[in-house]
């Protein structure tokens, strides 16, 4: 089982936190899964537009103490 | 016919460059074939070694400048290009009154473009202007 990569992208604004899950994902394999950090709200609606979008998978969203913690599973 | 996104970029301001940007990163890394167009005052940013520090037409332009967590509108425009295969691609007429050629160009630019020929591939698309 692989572990999760985490991408922190606290304190950046829209589109910099989705913009570096994507160029991460790029470079993950498949079935890894990717832990995106955003303080960014919307990201938390942006991120699984885009999985939706593309095909991959979302894992889970949740906003702990003011951070968006999402995670995501490569699937292609 | 098309039915990507087209933008063309005639404006020097950060707002403009701004969401034109926002428009082609987010667009090309979701699988929609992007083509924007660099004329006017949109295009002396992508002159190699050239200044981004483009003027603000208000207080969101500063806010957005003044912050260091707003990607820059250059980087976005080139993620564009390398995550998603984006054409950027430069207006022939304002390259000649401009006296740049290609080379003088960041990398990822594409080959000088004529109005007539953006417009013909842009039919049937989504067209976007800045």
């Amino acid at each position: 089982m692989s572990e999760t990569k985490i991408i922190d992208a606290r304190n950046t604004f829209c589109p910099g936190p989705l913009m570096e899950l994507i160029t991460y994902i790029r470079q993950a394999d498949i079935g890894d899964s990717l832990e995106l950090l955003s303080t960014d709200d919307g990201t938390a609606n942006d991120v699984p537009e885009w999985i939706e979008k593309v095909g991959h998978e979302m894992i889970d969203s949740e906003k702990v103490e003011g951070v968006w913690h999402i995670t995501v599973r490569k699937t292609k | 016919m098309s039915d990507g996104i087209f933008i063309i970029c005639t404006s020097g301001t950060r707002e403009k460059l701004q969401m034109a940007a926002m428009i082609a990163a987010v667009g090309a890394a979701s699988g929609s074939a992007v083509s924007v167009f660099f004329s006017m005052n949109a295009l002396q940013y992508f002159i190699k070694d050239g200044g981004t520090d483009a003027p603000v037409e208000g207080e969101f332009g500063s806010l957005m400048a003044n912050n260091e967590g707003v990607p820059r509108f250059k980087d976005l425009f080139l993620q564009a290009a390398e995550l998603g295969d984006a054409a950027l691609l430069p207006c022939s007429m304002a390259m000649d009154l401009m006296e740049v050629s290609e080379s003088d160009l960041d990398a990822e630019f594409g080959a000088p473009t004529g109005l007539t020929r953006f417009l013909s591939d842009a039919e049937g698309g989504q067209l976007y202007t800045f």
